[in-house]
């Protein structure tokens, strides 16, 4: 099922003629009422009667999370606070957090996307949503909550935490569909099991999970461990919050993005040129409709590939792959860009499992040299020689195939210290000094 | 009939297959066979020992990557044309050898061959047709 059967399902023309009207009016709005924006296209000798066509769009400046945090925390409102109905932050780990301000049509705006996003997963006003996003400044909670009560379904706003008290909810309750980050919802499930309940008993059918990224194995794990579907929603607080694009339970293959409100940009985060649909780069968005706080080309560090292709279920929208890595991961290897994520796809691809790996690089000889460090788990092990010189063989290829780097595998001893850390180390750099 | 063989990720550094020795020493598991596959950046250690069990515990408990495989280990008598009877027997019947390592026994009479086979249930089925020693694990793990 579709929610706005008509934008969702606008032929390219008429949503192509939309996006422009709405970005020209955006323009004209940031630059009468936001300072930063005004003082940006002067500089760059900019005017809104400049953007005649969406083409013309890359005439305009990128926004950077640091803009928002050099105005934190109203500095990039564009309408008077009194105007404002909603704040919003985002955690600050790496520095001050960002702030973001909704007026009521926002809000508004915000439920219907989500409205979409329940849609988009199979949700109908009959369906029970377990909320377990957290409530509060996080965008997550409130997000969905909204668009449930938009939709018309039943709203649990359990929010985060309480575990055991979250599995005996969903137990009494019987909710259809769960919304939560990936690994939370693997939480609820062990949590299930040790209370002696099997999720796949209960009437839940749908997972939708976000707010961190997670893998293709991950999404297997989760569907076959809880016999739901599981489906990747996108957002980011300074955009918006949950909804800029879902995956649709038809297809289940990238995620729908909301293109009336958002126009999407792929970028090659070095040099910021736009790339062609289809290439992998650094998504960047425009909020079209935003009225307390919009964004220009807001840069998400987010890394995925944009197709064009209408979908089987009907929509027209444009649709990003999963997430695959932050833009600041991204490696230039003898001028190729290359993300420790493709890499991590074509080990799951070749041998069917996510290994720990480490990325080495160095110059030799004025040449950059990636050598690919995979550890030998006893999934991948073999007495045999030959059957591992075969794995080295085949990553390598599937390396130059896909990404046109040649590597070099290494077979390596598993290293436990260095997990025990928490995250991963992926890459070791060695050209840079130090 | 066959004989579990554990065997061993070795990254080609110096002390890597000291620390395997030691830990087998540490929980008093002996080795009564061993074969060491390598290439350039890494080896494979093959070992038939009193305990397999308790070998693969106390490995992996030190992040080492253990396996465990299914050989056939045989007699023959220890002169001239031994192992080529054996190997005539298998290629007549159409088994493939993976790898093999021999060793004589403290009598020096007869020799122990460990084979790791393509076919492994085929391959005893002909020794026993051919009246081939082929000797049970538990034998083996005590010698």
């Amino acid at each position: 099922m579709i929610y706005d059967v008509e934008m969702e399902t606008l032929p390219r023309e008429d949503l192509e003629a939309l996006q422009l009207r709405r970005l020209k009016s955006l323009v004209e709005r940031v630059h009468a009422n936001v300072g930063f924006y005004r003082q940006k296209f002067d500089d760059m000798g900019v005017k809104p009667s400049d953007i005649r066509t969406l083409a013309d769009l890359k005439l305009l400046p990128f926004t950077e999370k640091q803009d928002l945090r050099n105005h934190y925390p109203f500095g990039m409102f564009a309408v008077p606070k009194e105007n404002v109905v909603r704040i919003h932050a985002s955690s600050g780990t790496t520095g001050k957090s960002t702030v973001v301000g909704y007026t009521n049509r926002d809000v508004r705006n915000w439920a219907r996307l989500m409205a979409r996003c329940f849609v988009a997963s199979g949700a109908s006003p009959k369906d029970i949503i377990h909320n377990a996003y957290g409530y509060g400044l996080f965008t997550g909670g409130l997000g969905a909550h909204y668009g449930a009560e938009e939709l018309g379904a039943t709203i649990v706003p359990i929010s985060g935490g309480g575990t055991k008290r979250q599995v005996m909810l969903m137990k009494d309750f019987g909710p259809t569909v769960l919304c939560s980050t990936p690994s939370y919802a693997l939480v609820l499930y062990e949590a299930a099991q040790e209370a002696g309940i099997d999720i796949k008993d209960l009437p839940l059918k749908t997972g939708i999970f976000g707010a961190e990224p997670w893998t293709e194995e991950m999404r297997r794990d989760i569907e076959d461990k809880m016999g739901i579907t599981a489906l990747d929603i996108y957002g980011l607080s300074e955009i918006m919050g949950p909804g800029v694009g879902i995956e649709c339970n038809i297809a289940q293959k990238g995620l729908h993005i909301m293109e009336d409100h958002f126009l999407v940009e792929i970028i090659d985060p070095e040099t910021c040129e736009v790339l062609p649909p289809g290439e992998i780069g650094e998504l960047v968005i425009t909020t079209l409709t935003k009225e307390a706080q919009p964004l220009i080309r807001y840069r998400t560090r987010d890394i995925t590939r944009l197709e064009q292709v209408p979908c089987r279920c009907g929509r027209t929208t444009a649709r990003v792959h999963r997430m695959m890595g932050r833009s600041d991961d991204m490696l230039i290897i003898r001028g190729v860009n290359v993300f420790p994520s493709q890499i991590e796809s074509i080990l799951l691809e070749t041998e069917g499992l996510a290994p720990h790996y480490l990325l080495v690089i160095k110059r030799e000889a004025n040449l950059d040299t990636l050598e690919v460090q995979v550890e030998v788990d006893e999934k991948l092990f073999s007495d045999e020689i030959k059957i591992l010189q075969r794995i080295e063989g085949k990553i390598v290829k599937n390396i130059k195939d896909y990404l046109g780097v040649t590597a070099q595998v290494k077979l390596v001893e598993p290293r436990s210290i260095q997990r025990s850390e928490g995250k991963a180390k992926r890459i070791l750099d060695l050209r840079k000094p130090n | 009939m066959k004989v579990e063989q554990i065997s061993i990720f070795l990254e080609n550094r110096a002390g890597r297959l000291e620390e395997v020795t030691r830990i087998l020493a540490e929980n008093e598991v002996s080795i009564r066979a061993l074969s060491l596959a390598d290439t350039s950046d890494f080896g494979i250690l093959r070992l038939i020992v009193s305990d397999h069990e308790k070998a693969k515990k106390a490995l992996k408990e030190n992040g080492f990557t253990v396996g465990r495989t299914s050989v056939v280990a045989v007699e023959v008598d220890d002169h001239p044309g031994g192992l080529n009877q054996i190997l005539q027997i298998l290629s007549q019947g159409g088994v493939n050898v993976e790898y093999m390592y021999a060793f004589v026994q403290q009598s020096a009479k007869t020799a122990i061959i460990v084979f790791r086979f393509d076919k492994t249930d085929q391959a005893i089925e002909l020794f026993g047709q051919k009246g081939i020693k082929v000797i049970p694990g538990d034998v083996l793990y005590n010698l």
